[in-house]
């Protein structure tokens, strides 16, 4: 942990984690962290769309499947380090908070504590919601009868 | 022809008016809230969504409000809406393979790896009206839990295909056409009907799949595969270089099965019509997969003369905004081409008369 430059892999989780949060889960972990810097908006937040793609038969060659909400922001802190975001939807002010933790991220003095502040906690909820629909679709899925253990 | 008319202001004014107090309706009920018609009319907003062709609840939401429940009306204000913001870029392609499966069944195979799994769905239930619900309700208890399994859920299309008995489809790095941006010409590649189906009304689109059905086109379909989850999609941002994850869609995957008697290069096999939409819209995916394969049939020298297999007869009508404006332009006044019309039928008369 803290080595100067994040992986592209680290940042890539933590800007997936923070565009799948909302507005309201990533400023209550903030109330627990240390203040953030302040931060110069370069560009947005600005809502806009992205073309989703999907791809024939599930695995051929690509098509325009239809468009969503992403709402993006680019910041610069102090010290010149740039922080991108692209979430789904339309929270201007996920987007800002998205961007300004990813500039914050790329900080080593910053990192260990966001992550296991912010990014942790959110991850980790993330992975319930999501292990909660597994277990649910999980009670729905068919037990079959055989002939031979229905008369046992 | 139409010509400027002036006056009607106040009527409008008027109009639109009363199309307020008629949508908020009495008023000693509560007003519906946008969050309430996002949660609990749901298929109604991911119709929209699909048929909008714009994947956000919340907008989806409040047009189906605004419209007063007329889904097509909502289609076209997300339309409308989506005009107003500008394109980032085009997603990565979704891995509909990895989809977290909320639903997932197969006509085809009763004991597939990861089984029948099946999810939120009206099906076995005995369609009789449920009174409890038009009574006030206790909470909702819970629904049930069992253990995940964590094992992969191939497609069974893959099943098939590793058989090879499943005909593989293309695969090329071709940008695909966008038919938002470039009007078709005919005939059209394969990614541009999906693009129309994909965003097409449902209604259309299961009159035309269940034609195929009845003998216009005949196709024997199994219904190989229906699927229903949540899927990441990733966008390369060129100030990154590198994808991220902007988030989850909930799509509808369906993938039926045909027959193919095969050709003089090809041997006897499968071949597959395929559905996917936004949002949990499983009789529209079904309908999309049964047409897709219609539309398959020029590739695979089969007859083309029903109208599933039709690619202009499909695309020139499967958009419910784009027949619903020429459908309803025809309310607009027409009085001058009408008034013409009418002189014409009398002086017909007259010669008849004399």
């Amino acid at each position: 942990m803290g080595s100067a430059e994040p992986s592209t892999a680290e940042r890539r989780h933590w800007m997936g984690v923070l565009a799948r949060a909302s507005l309201g889960e990533i400023a209550a972990r903030l109330e627990q962290a240390p203040p953030l810097p302040t931060h110069t908006r370069l560009r947005g937040p600005e809502a806009g769309l992205v073309m989703v793609r999907g791809r024939q038969g599930g695995d051929g060659s690509r098509f325009n499947l239809g468009e969503m909400t992403v709402t993006r922001c680019s910041v610069r802190l102090a010290d010149g380090t740039l922080g991108h975001a692209y979430v789904a939807g339309r929270d201007l002010r996920q987007a800002e908070l998205a961007a300004l933790l990813d500039a914050c991220l790329q900080r080593p003095e910053l990192r260990d504590a966001l992550l296991a502040g912010v990014i942790a906690p959110l991850a980790a909820r993330q992975a319930e919601a999501a292990a909660l629909v597994a277990r649910k679709a999980a009670a729905t899925k068919v037990e079959f009868f055989t002939m031979a253990n229905m008369r046992s | 022809m139409y010509v400027a008319v002036k006056g009607g202001e106040r009527a409008i004014g008027n109009a639109h008016a009363w199309l307020d107090e008629a949508r908020r309706g009495d008023p000693a009920l509560p007003e519906l809230s946008v969050e309430q018609v996002e949660q609990q009319l749901g298929l109604a907003v991911d119709r929209v969504m699909a048929e909008g062709s714009c994947y956000d609840r919340g907008l989806a939401a409040l047009a189906v409000k605004q419209a007063r429940g007329d889904l097509i009306e909502a289609a076209f204000l997300l339309r409308a809406y989506r005009t107003t913001l500008a394109r980032f870029g085009s997603s990565e392609p979704v891995e509909t393979g990895a989809m977290r499966i909320q639903r997932r069944i197969s006509a085809t195979y009763k004991d597939l790896p990861g089984g029948q799994v099946l999810g939120p769905t009206f099906d076995y239930t005995h369609r009789l009206l449920d009174f409890a619900l038009a009574a006030e309700r206790e909470a909702v208890p819970p629904a049930p839990e069992a253990p995940a399994d964590p094992a992969p859920m191939p497609r069974v299309t893959e099943l098939l295909a590793r058989e090879g008995l499943m005909r593989r489809d293309a695969t090329d790095d071709a940008e695909p056409p966008d038919l938002t941006r470039d009007p078709p010409s005919f005939p059209v590649p394969r990614a541009a009907w999906l693009q129309a189906l994909a965003r097409g009304d449902e209604g259309f689109l299961l009159g035309l799949g269940y034609s195929t059905q009845r003998g216009y086109g005949n196709s024997h379909p199994f219904a190989g595969e229906i699927r229903m989850g949540e899927v990441t999609v990733e966008f390369t941002p060129p100030e990154l270089g590198f994808a991220i994850e902007l988030g989850e869609v909930v799509l509808t995957e369906c993938q039926m099965v045909n027959q193919f008697a095969g050709s003089k290069s090809e041997p006897p096999q499968f071949t597959r019509g395929y559905g996917l939409v936004f949002g949990h819209g499983e009789r529209k995916a079904m309908a999309m997969a049964l047409v897709d394969r219609g539309l398959r049939s020029a590739e695979l020298g089969e007859p083309t003369d029903a109208p599933a297999q039709s690619q202009e007869f499909v695309l020139y009508h499967c958009d419910n905004v784009e027949a619903t404006g020429f459908v309803e332009h025809l309310k607009l006044p027409h009085y001058v081409d009408f008034q013409s019309e009418l002189e014409k039928v009398r002086a017909l008369r007259r010669e008849a008369g004399r």
